[in-house]
């Protein structure tokens, strides 16, 4: 044990020294190693442009073409979308365009509130019935509704997508290895590509409009679910697999009635992501045709109407919380279900669905006489977010100096000195060093899987805008984490304050950035700065989130043996808790570093440099090519990191004999 | 005969129906499928796009609103997903515009006859400090450049350019002009307009790109920086100009706004595609109806019914025949 452990300082020792030396004095010998030379760039872009454009224009299945089919999968999601949204906003149709009768009136405001609030009571009682329509009523008050409706309409047709989709993928790479293994980085890319960099060609195959933008959205936020179908049951106790085996289960029913509801719970956290994530892509979503909120935010931002864009953000965030509180609590009740259904009448079978039919039918008739009950009326919503304008301009007139003079300290200190720090390293080195710390930590796969990876964005040409990348994600991953561990630390522990904290970074990762990135602009101008504010305040999240959670994992016992040999409440936290909770912490910074990644393509919008910029470049020039080329450079960076981490928590637990 | 007369029957009252039918002039070889007009995030875009679509359906046309980005849209006008984009700007659309227009599948419907002046701008409140403005020379005084300047920056002025997407050739300006100036670039157009807000509550120093129509030359008191007037052989032949050796030691060039769409609108309402290409607006009228919605608080639809009613002369010969 100790002798390995002399050999692993050495062996770094060697390494390290090896890369300094490049680094001081290998720029004379070896220009090569430090600028990649023009010639050797492997012309990726180009490559990907052509095969696209096959793709789009020449690729047939015999029968049909490639587009054919997308274009008959948009046709097939249209149709959900479509009735979604004649039941929430448009109401039924006849004809398309100006020229359109509406034939039946969508669903009264009155009877989507009555009706989520009844979810809510059935689902979670009271409180739950309360909250859900509280957020509900917070649409219709703050003038958000029929915005908020075209919304949520995609997002009841891309959610189930995403949900199922990611579980038949699960369950697929569950009974197949070969099927795993090839999906595994397929997911890895769906989740770190920025859809910036595949819109353009999504936009060709799906048309344009709500259905394209349905389609990003699943790509983007099935992938969590995938994973974590896998991992769920993978996690069935063996006691019950055998139960089933006993019993004589056939393969089918294996599946659906032993091993689904087994890992119910696990699989209800990927809904939650998939809900979440499918938010997140509001604003995307509504620059390709989706209209709804995402459109009220970008609109009100171009016109510096800051209350108007935090209105609408926030209209986001009750969404996504009162989705995410109802499909929590459907999940808890569904486990507990009495097969009682004698021989009641329909109401008494089914009261809920009575009493929403009478609400539905009872409103859209008094709808006709009173237009109030069918559309909130307009007079009723307070609009004004002048005030939070107000208090923009007030800290801006008296502060700005005070701001100016901590963001000049923490740019001339901090973020200046490291991106030169990164700019005149070496790409050799730094491949080479990447990979030692493969082979350290995961053997030679991995130092192989590193050192290609980190070659091919020096061989596309991106080396340059992948450090000032690393760089701007290595500042604000570091800040977040230390402003993030010691809140999770602080309230893991503290039931009230832990209830505040989750309510505070459930808005952080739903509410759009774009919303505090224009205020942001206003007190810092732009530049590194204000990109950096930006990416801690969405990726703070997971690192508060992860910390808390394998702090109260830690179990009792170990704690209670901890007080009786007489630790001090300190000595608990750093001797006992914070270790067995490590490696749930290196996974919260692992995916605090996915978040900042993931955050890239909005900090172009404040003028960064950096991949984030070239993939928003490339789109505006409809090179396809070229942005995927950056697109992928930005997963790279994300699968270095992630494996990296990965192994060095495997190796983590298997030291504090957890594993 | 007797079936002759029956046909000839037919014919009048199918022919009789079809003028009841159409109250408005309508085409009848066009297609009824809605025309589908995108919207994008600027309400100079709203304004232009509904007049459009209003126009179109006195018509007799049927029309559909899309939302979509300003760059993302060629990909539905090449498919046809989409019909008609009202407003491509030359300075910040051209790149995408000609890619779209080369695989022969989107055309360019011809100028809106509203003009993007794009240029240097700075607040009137600058003046004091820099008495020598709006003439460009009077920034190659090192005082004056340094009333613009910022911690960073100092002793040099800072100039807020617009997104590197947009072009402008700011930095080449710069070097050939000999401007004791650095140029940022900010990343989108919300992102250049928040600075100003920020700059102008706190009267304190800016220059950056500004352009026109927009609410903001209505908004804030300033004006643009007068440069040498642009010529096609200043940004071509370095000969041109002060510096003998630099293209670009000029001002920036009034761009054409110009309308685009899928070719196909000419084959499937040959009539709306005739409305299109005739619909003109200038700036005067659209910085005044920008004015109106985003100062004023007034609805895109109230402002655009205004100028219907206004000017019904003007739109109707638009929809002749």
């Amino acid at each position: 044990m100790e002798s390995s452990r002399r050999i692993s300082i050495i062996g770094w020792a060697v390494a390290l020294t090896a890369f300094v030396l490049l680094w001081k004095f290998g720029e004379p010998v070896a220009k090569w190693a430090f600028d990649y030379p023009k010639a050797w760039i492997i012309p990726a872009a180009r490559w990907i442009s052509n095969a696209l454009k096959w793709l789009l224009n020449d690729a047939t299945f015999g029968l049909f073409t490639f587009t054919q089919l997308t274009r008959f999968i948009a046709a097939v999601v249209d149709v959900p979308y479509r009735a979604a949204l004649s039941l929430l906003s448009t109401g039924l149709l006849s004809g398309q365009g100006s020229s359109a009768i509406q034939l039946l009136p969508p669903l009264s405001w009155i009877s989507v509130i009555a009706i989520v609030g009844m979810i809510g009571h059935y689902a979670g009682g009271w409180r739950l019935a309360l909250f859900a329509a509280g957020c509900f009523l917070f649409l219709a008050i703050f003038g958000q509704w029929n915005s908020a409706m075209v919304t949520l309409a995609s997002i009841l047709v891309a959610a189930p997508i995403g949900v199922i989709g990611g579980l038949l993928l699960g369950l697929a790479a569950y009974r197949w290895a070969q099927f795993e293994k090839a999906l595994m980085p397929l997911l890895d890319l769906m989740q770190t590509i920025p859809v910036f960099a595949y819109l353009v060609p999504i936009l060709f195959l799906f048309g344009f409009g709500p259905t394209a933008a349905i389609v990003a959205t699943v790509i983007y936020a099935m992938p969590p679910m995938t994973r974590i179908t896998i991992l769920a049951l993978r996690g069935v106790p063996s006691e019950v697999q055998e139960l089933g085996h006993m019993i004589g289960c056939t393969r089918r029913q294996m599946t659906w009635r032993v091993m689904v509801p087994s890992a119910r719970d696990s699989l209800m956290v990927g809904v939650n992501q998939v809900i979440m994530l499918s938010l997140n892509m509001v604003i995307i979503a509504s620059m390709i045709g989706a209209g709804g909120l995402g459109f009220d935010v970008l609109a009100a931002l171009r016109r510096l109407d800051i209350g108007a864009g935090l209105l609408a953000g926030l209209a986001i965030v009750a969404l996504a919380v009162a989705l995410d509180r109802l499909s929590q609590a459907m999940a808890l009740k569904m486990g507990d279900f009495h097969a009682d259904t004698g021989n009641k009448s329909f109401i008494a079978r089914y009261p809920y669905l009575f009493v929403a039919l009478l609400v539905i039918v009872a409103t859209a008739v008094l709808g006709l006489a009173i237009p109030a009950i069918q559309t909130y009326p307009q007079t009723m919503t307070i609009a004004s977010g002048t005030a939070i304008g107000r208090a923009v301009e007030w800290i801006n007139v008296n502060y700005f100096d005070t701001l100016e003079a901590i963001k000049n300290t923490m740019l001339l200190n901090v973020l200046v000195p490291f991106k030169r720090f990164l700019g005149g390293l070496p790409w050799l080195g730094v491949t080479g060093l990447l990979a030692y710390a493969g082979w350290r930590l995961g053997g030679l796969r991995l130092a192989l899987l590193v050192a290609v990876l980190a070659f091919l964005i020096a061989a596309t040409g991106q080396w340059e805008k992948a450090m000032i990348t690393v760089y701007l994600c290595g500042v604000s991953v570091v800040i977040a984490a230390l402003i993030g561990i010691p809140i999770g630390i602080v309230s893991a522990e503290r039931k009230q304050l832990w209830r505040v904290v989750q309510a505070i970074i459930d808005t952080l990762q739903t509410l759009p950035s774009f919303v505090y990135l224009m205020p942001a602009v206003m007190l810092f101008r732009v530049g590194d700065f204000t990109a950096m504010l930006a990416v801690v305040a969405y990726a703070i999240a997971p690192a508060i989130r992860y910390t808390a959670l394998g702090l109260q994992k830690v179990e009792p016992r170990l704690i209670e043996a901890g007080r009786a040999m007489g630790c001090t409440k300190w000595q608990l936290l750093t001797k006992i808790k914070l270790k067995l909770a490590l490696p749930d912490i290196m996974l919260g910074i692992n995916q605090t570093i996915m978040f900042a990644l993931s955050m890239l393509v909005i900090t172009a919008l404040v003028g960064t440099r950096d991949l984030g910029q070239e993939v928003y470049i490339a789109l505006t020039k409809a090179d396809t090519g070229r942005g995927l080329v950056a697109g992928l450079a930005v997963a790279f960076i994300a699968i270095i990191a992630d494996r990296l981490i990965a192994a060095g928590a495997a190796r983590t637990k298997i030291r504090l004999g957890l594993q | 005969m007797n079936r002759a007369r029956r046909f000839l029957l037919g014919c009048t009252s199918a022919l009789m129906l079809s003028v009841a039918a159409g109250s408005v002039p309508a085409f009848s070889q066009e297609s009824t499928d809605p025309i589908k007009l995108t919207l994008h995030d600027w309400t100079g875009q709203l304004i232009t796009t509904h007049i459009m679509g209003e126009v179109l359906k006195k018509g007799g046309y049927n029309v559909d609103y899309v939302q979509a980005d300003y760059l993302a849209q060629f990909a539905g006008l090449e498919t046809g997903d989409l019909d008609v984009a009202m407003e491509m700007w030359e300075t910040t659309g051209r790149d995408a515009m000609d890619a779209a227009t080369a695989t022969g599948k989107v055309e360019n419907f011809g100028p809106t006859g509203m003009k993007a002046k794009e240029e240097w701008w700075y607040p009137e409140y600058m003046k004091e400090k820099c008495p020598g403005l709006p003439n460009w020379e009077a920034l190659k005084d090192e005082k004056c450049a340094e009333a613009f300047s910022t911690a960073e920056t100092a002793p040099k002025g800072r100039y807020l350019g617009g997104p590197v997407t947009w072009g402008g050739f700011d930095d080449e300006r710069v070097e050939a002009l000999g401007l004791p100036f650095e140029v940022v670039h900010a990343g989108t157009d919300a992102a250049l307009f928040a600075e100003l807000e920020s700059a102008y509550q706190r009267k304190a120093p800016i220059m950056l790109w500004i352009y026109a129509p927009h609410w903001a030359p209505s908004k804030y008191k300033g004006e643009w920086v007068e440069f040498p007037q642009y010529t096609k052989e200043c940004y071509t032949d370095p000969a041109w100009g002060s510096n003998p050796d630099a293209l670009y030691d000029c001002g920036k060039p009034f761009g054409e706004i110009w309308k685009v769409g899928w070719v196909g609108v000419k084959d499937k309402w040959p009539g709306a595609y005739k409305a299109i290409k005739a619909f003109t607006l200038d700036n005067d009228e659209m910085g005044q109806m920008i004015t109106k919605v985003d100062l004023e608080g007034k609805s895109v639809d109230d402002v655009v019914a205004e100028w219907m009613g206004k000017n019904e002369a003007r739109w109707s010969d638009w929809i002749k025949k």
